[in-house]
Formats: C-alpha cells, structure tokens, sequence
C-alpha cells in the first residue's frame, strides 16, 4: 500500500465516512420510534410510552449533534479531498446533494421544535404531529444521499465527450440502476439498526434486575420493529443482489470469490482464501446458491472475475465483509423472530437470561453490520470512483498534508466518541426511568 | 436577470443568513464563557442558551447549504477552493465539530463544564477567522495554477495585510451583531441585568466595528485594486451601511427600541456584504473563474433553481414557526414555557 495523496484521501474519507454512518444510521432510524412510542403512548394513553418516547428523544438529541458535525465535515471533504471528481459530477450529482441540504434543514427546523415543545400545546397530538416533518426530513436525507452514491456505482443521465460532460439529465442520474436497491437497503436497514440498538440498550437494564412495565414495553416495542425491518432489510438485499449481478457483476464475483465464470453457480461461506492457488478453504460450499442470488435461477451462468480486467478486479477481502454482514443480518431476523413467538408462547420467557444477553449482543453487532456492508460496497467498486468511468486515484486531490489532516480527524472522533458515550451514560445515569416512573405514578 | 447571477445571489443570500445567525452564535458562545471568567455568568448564560437550543442546528444548515449550492452551481469552486483550502478548510471543519458537538454535550448532557465552555467560547471567535480565508482567496494572489496543478500559497495570506484586517473584521462583526440581538433579547425577557450588560457589550463594540470595516477598504485598495475601484461605484451600499449603523448605535444608547436597533443592524451588514458581493462580480475567485466561466451545465442550473425555490415553499413557513415558536414567544422568552 503506497501512501500517495489518493490513498491518504480515501483512509481519511473511510475515517470521516465510517464514524458518520453510526451517528446518520440512528440518525434516520431512532426519529421513526420516537414518533411511534409517542403515537401509542397518545392512542392507548398510556404514559410509558410517551416517557420512552422522551427519554429517547433526549439521548438522541446528543447523537444527532455528532451526526450533524460529522456530517458537515464529509460534506466538506468531497471537495476538499476529492476535487476533481466534484469538478467533474458535482454538474450532475449537485442536485441530489441540493435536496439533501434542504431534506436536513427541514429536519432541524422541526427538531428543534419539537425538542422544546413537549408540554406547549394544549392537545398532545399536536405535539407528536410535529414529529412527523422531523422523520420526513431524516428518511429524505437518507435517500438523497443514497441517490448521489448510487450514481457513483451507476453512472448514468450525461454523454461523456473527450472528457466533458454533455446532454446531463440530472433526474435521471438521481434514478439510476442502482438507486433503488440502495435507498431501500440504506433506509431499512438504519431502521433496523436503530430499533435492535434500542433494544438493547432496555434488555442491558433488564439484565441489571430492572424489570418494570416500562422496560417490558420498550422491548416489545423494539422488537416487534426490529422483526419488521428485519424481513424487509433481507428482502431488499435480495434485490440487491440481483442487482449486482446484473449492473456490477465484477464486484458480486468479487465478494463470492466467484473465480470462473459458470451454470449452477455454488455460494461460498466464510472460508479462507489462499492466495496463490486461489482456493477456497474451510468454506460451506451451498450448491447453486449463487445463481439463485444472482438470478433467482439455479441454473443460471453466474459471471466470474476471469471476465474482469486484472486491473479492475476489486480487492477480494470483500468476502468477509459482505458474509459478515449478511450472517448478521440472519442473526437479526432469527433473534427478532424467536422473540415474536415467544411474546405469544406463553411456555417461553422472554426475559430470559441468556435471551437477553443475546439482545444485548445484537446492538453492537448491528451497528457492526452496517459498518461491514458499507465498507464491502464502497471497496467493492475500487479501482472506480464513477463506475467505468473515473479511476479514484486520478479524483483525488494534489494539495499536500492530508497525512496530517488524517491524524487531526482521527484526534477528533476518538474525543467525540469516547465525550458521546460518557455524556449519554452520565445523562441517564444521574436521572434514571425510576425517577420519571415514580412521577407518573404520583400524578396517577 | 441571467441565471448565473440569480444562483449567486442566492447563495450569497444564504451566506448572509449564516453570517447573521453564525454571528448570533459565535458571539454568544464567547459571552458565555466571558460571563463564567468573570462571573457573571448568572446573569446572561439563561437567556443565551434559551435562544440557542432550539436553533443551533438551523444555524449550522446555512453553512451547508451555502458550500453545497456553491459546489452545485459552480462546479470549479470546488477543484480551485477544494485544493487551496484543504489544510484551513479541515481545521475550519474540526473547529465547527468541537463547536457543535460540546454545546450538546453541555446543554443537554448532564452536567456543564468549565472545559465544554471554554471550548465553546474559544471556537466562536476562531471559526469566523478561518472562514473568513474563504472570502480572503476570492479576491486572488493566493491560489496559483502551475502546470494545471493549483497551489494555495499559504504564507502570502499570512503575511497578507488584508487577510489579517479581514479577520479582525469578522471576529469584531460576530461580536457586535451578537451583543446586539442579545440585548434585545435580554429586553423582551424584562431581564435587566442581562440587558444592562449585554447592551454595555453591543456599544464597546461598535467603534471597532466600524473601524475594521474601513481598514479593509485601504488593504483592498493595495491588495486587489481593480475590486476597490468597483467598490467605489456601489459607494451608496456602503453608505447605507454606515447609516444603519449610526441610527443602531443611537437607539442602543438611548436605550429605545432595541427590537429596531437590531434591525438596523442585520441592515447594516445586508448593504455592506451585498455591496461586496455586486463589487466582487463577475469573479468568484479573482483571476481564474468568474460566475460566467465557472458555471454549471445548463440543465442542471435549472433543475437546481427549481428546486430552491420548492424548497423554500417549505423552508419559510417552517422558520416562520420556529421563530414565533422561541423568538416572538414572550413567554417561553421571559421562561415561563418549557
């Protein structure tokens, strides 16, 4: 690995990239059951809801002011780092990268409302139908920004002449191949993502003996979420699949070590990679499955990377990171699942112990499966910066010192991480849901 | 009016936006920590962080909207100021990260800290200073193009007489436009002693004000003087500008209608900046491009013109109601609501 200014502008944009996503992912997921606890709380007037809805609410406020920060900060960076290449597509991805800015603006106009407005109107609802624009806004950012990444993996909507581009259709690179599955994938999954998190985060302090009403509703709230989102996460990456196979066949392959090109293709898990021979070790061999990805057919010709230029093959660590992801994803599905039938088995406890430790252990997992999914289609689509069309190294700046500006960012997320975790522990340390529980019951 | 000139406009009417509420917060964050060293900060921190809550967030959105509509529009923006900003860029970003994030963690976190202040303090006077470099390049001399490589020559914009009235400009803007809203803040929660203190603050910061504002004129004038001599023909910008200033400074003195002397205020930056902006046309980065040159394709000018103005169909109403919601609120103002 050579350290040039290419390769120190993607270690920087992997580092700015790789801490936001944590923060956008609760950020676009957590507004949507704050909204929901708050809706049943008024529906069924039932006052553990609404305080779940409000404690959420004033955790989250800590993370989104990390997600707007670092948020900024990529923002900045595509120009910073990458200025060639915003020279080049900023004419054509500058409209999706518009909407997003208002998408967010709108967000935090009406965050900002509806943070300081809890007990201002005479009529709950009015109070939860301001939170409605704030998860419009969150999803929308999700799926603009989606939009204008997809159009990196599937550049379409211009002419490309000697260099420059003409004949640009800006809304039908925003609607490109590859949009849908992205969006879809992107926004289900931070769903997904933000539900298991908060699930265990309760089942965490279940564990600690704090079995109340309030913690019991919390995680079937979670849960029952997490298990729709899960079905509809699995679904999507299916399509996604799909997807690869057909527009970036090279970056499926890739990721499967699909290496000839055949009918019947089998799908690899897990295994090792020898690197000279090229064989797959250790790994669980399931026959015709990859066609079945690829093309929803077992018989179907699947393509390999010997159709793939030496040059242009992607790095094919990628296997671990997209088997990572998806043995996650199952992990998700199956957990969420068994807790369903559990809730209406009346045999089985769902307080369980080691169930609960299990919750507990989804959380970090989950935030983990979309660190892995981003990095295996980021990576997936190297030596192209626009697929097939601009190489990465020849997008990346020429000015010097992004070395040291690596070193500056990784100083500030290393405080901003390890300030956001105290700050949250310490928030809900010194004012626990006791507290707040100990109150309703008064008014009562 | 051409389309390259109503997306400029635009944008530099959304810079103007976040130089009057970045200016609100930039300045209150220093307050804030001046209030703590000397400890006053009973008296001032309630009213300033009742304001900032809830819109911090929105503040930070100008800025991005600003540098996103400019990349959109002007696409060689960003291989020119990308390059050349790279290192003041960055440390503009981490300072607005620690800026944004230690005010959440001090406002909403458990506890306050001294550090969280200081921090919060310190940044808001630093933040304008590096921004600032932005609109210090655009007047050219340090950015080169050497074999289609561009070059951003850091030590002529330290050694730069202008670079250096520039900031002093900003940093002694942020506070006056603060101190001023705050004031009238202070005077529709009926809280005298944070007014008493904060309207002292608006007027010791008037005089440098204006002073920096004519020292950048004379360090234009050596530094770009084909700009300076634009200047003098949009001369009634400036001058109304001064007026502005003048009848705001009067009415804070005599303690009148500090609603209107903010006004005058926000007036008085609208004619001085959009006076040089117009002076500052046709070139967005001095010597290499103009809005003409450095403009997008066509298409996609359009498209990004519709979709502003959808935008604003949206974005209006809902700051309408955020303001009436914290700013025109008498009551959540003086603290009665939550």
């Amino acid at each position: 690995m050579e350290l040039d200014s290419a390769m120190l502008s993607r270690l920087l944009t992997s580092l700015t990239l790789g801490f936001h996503i944590i923060f956008a992912t609760l950020g676009v997921g957590v507004p949507l059951l704050i909204s929901l606890a708050e809706w049943i709380g008024i529906k069924r007037n039932d006052p553990y809801y609404t305080l779940l809805a409000r404690r959420w609410a004033r955790g989250f406020v800590v993370t989104v002011a990390v997600g707007v920060v670092t948020g900024t900060a990529i923002g900045l960076q595509l120009s910073l780092l990458w200025p060639n290449f915003m020279q080049l597509a900023g004419q054509v991805i500058s409209l999706p990268l518009f909407l997003e800015t208002f998408a967010f603006f709108f967000e935090a106009i009406f965050l900002g409302i509806y943070l300081y407005t809890w007990d201002r109107f005479k009529k709950p609802i009015y109070h939860w139908l301001i939170s409605i624009p704030v998860v419009i806004g969150s999803t929308l950012s999700a799926v603009f920004i989606s939009t204008v990444n997809a159009f990196m993996n599937s550049p379409q909507g211009f002419d490309m002449v000697d260099g420059v581009l003409t004949n640009i259709q800006p809304l039908a690179a925003m609607f490109n191949p590859a949009t849908p599955t992205k969006v879809g994938h992107v926004v289900m999954s931070a769903y997904l993502t933000s539900a298991i998190v908060l699930a265990a985060i309760t089942a965490f302090h279940m564990l600690k003996g704090k079995r109340s009403t309030y913690y019991r509703k919390a995680l079937k709230l979670t849960m029952t979420a997490g298990f729709i989102f899960a079905i509809g996460t699995a679904v999507i990456g299916d399509f996604s699949g799909k997807y690869l196979a057909e527009y970036q066949p090279s970056k499926l392959a890739a990721a499967e070590w699909h290496f000839e090109t055949s009918e019947n293709a089998d799908l690899v898990v897990g295994g090792f990679l020898d690197d000279e021979t090229n064989e797959v070790k250790y790994g669980l061999v399931l026959p015709n499955f990859l066609s079945i990805l690829a093309h929803g057919d077992p018989n179907a010709e699947v393509m390999g990377l010997d159709q793939v230029p030496e040059d242009e093959v992607p790095p094919l660590y990628i296997h671990y990171l997209f088997d990572g992801m998806v043995g996650i994803g199952m992990f998700l599905a199956a957990l969420t699942f068994f807790f369903m039938i559990a809730l209406r088995l009346k045999r089985f406890n769902t307080e369980n112990k080691w169930f609960l430790r299990l919750i507990v252990l989804a959380g970090p997992l989950s935030v983990l499966a979309i660190e892995f999914g981003w990095i295996f289609s980021e990576v997936g689509r190297q030596p192209w910066i626009l697929w097939d069309i601009m190489r990465t190294g020849h997008a990346a700046t020429s000015a010097n010192g992004v070395g040291w500006m690596f070193v500056l960012f990784l100083l500030l997320y290393i405080v901003l991480g390890t300030l956001c975790v105290t700050v949250l522990r310490k928030m809900f340390k010194t004012n626990p849901a006791e507290n707040e529980l100990e109150e309703i019951a008064r008014r009562k | 009016m051409d389309i390259q000139l109503l997306g400029i406009t635009v944008l530099w009417v959304f810079l103007y936006g976040y130089l009057i509420t970045a200016s609100i917060d930039f300045g209150a964050g220093f307050f804030a920590y001046y209030g703590e060293l000397t400890g006053r900060d009973h008296i001032i921190n309630k009213i300033i962080s009742r304001y900032l809550s809830p819109v911090w967030e929105v503040t930070n959105v100008f800025f991005v909207f600003f540098f996103v509509g400019l990349v959109g529009f002007f696409p060689d923006t960003a291989y020119y100021y990308g390059t050349a900003l790279l290192v003041p860029g960055s440390i503009a970003i981490i300072l607005l990260a620690i800026r944004g994030s230690f005010y959440a963690f001090g406002n909403y976190g458990a506890k306050k800290s001294r550090v969280y202040t200081f921090l919060y303090g310190v940044t808001g006077l630093l933040i304008p200073a590096s921004l600032s470099t932005a609109l210090t390049l655009s007047e050219g001399g340090f950015i080169e193009e050497v074999n289609g490589e561009v070059k951003f020559l850091a030590g002529e914009l330290f050694s730069s007489f202008y670079s250096w009235s520039v900031v002093l400009l900003a940093i002694v803007s942020v506070l006056f436009i603060s101190a001023a809203f705050l004031t009238y803040y202070a005077s529709r929660a009926n809280d005298e002693p944070a007014l008493e203190l904060l309207r002292k603050y608006a007027l010791f910061w008037s005089a440098p004000t204006i002073l920096s504002s004519i020292l950048v004129f004379v360090a234009l004038q050596q530094h770009n003087s084909v700009h300076f001599e634009r200047t003098l023909d949009y001369a009634w910008f400036f001058i109304a500008s001064l007026f502005c200033f003048l009848i705001a400074t009067y009415l804070i003195f005599q303690r009148k209608r500090y609603g209107t002397a903010f006004i005058f205020v926000m007036l008085q930056f609208f004619f001085a900046f959009f006076g040089y902006g117009i002076s500052h046309l046709p070139w967005i980065l001095y010597d290499h491009i103009t809005i003409y040159s450095g403009y997008t394709n066509e298409t996609t000018g359009v498209y990004l013109v519709i979709a502003f103005i959808a935008g604003l169909c949206l974005l209006v109403p809902s700051l309408v109601l955020l303001m009436r919601l914290f700013l025109f609120d008498a009551e959540y103002v003086k603290g009665n609501k939550s």
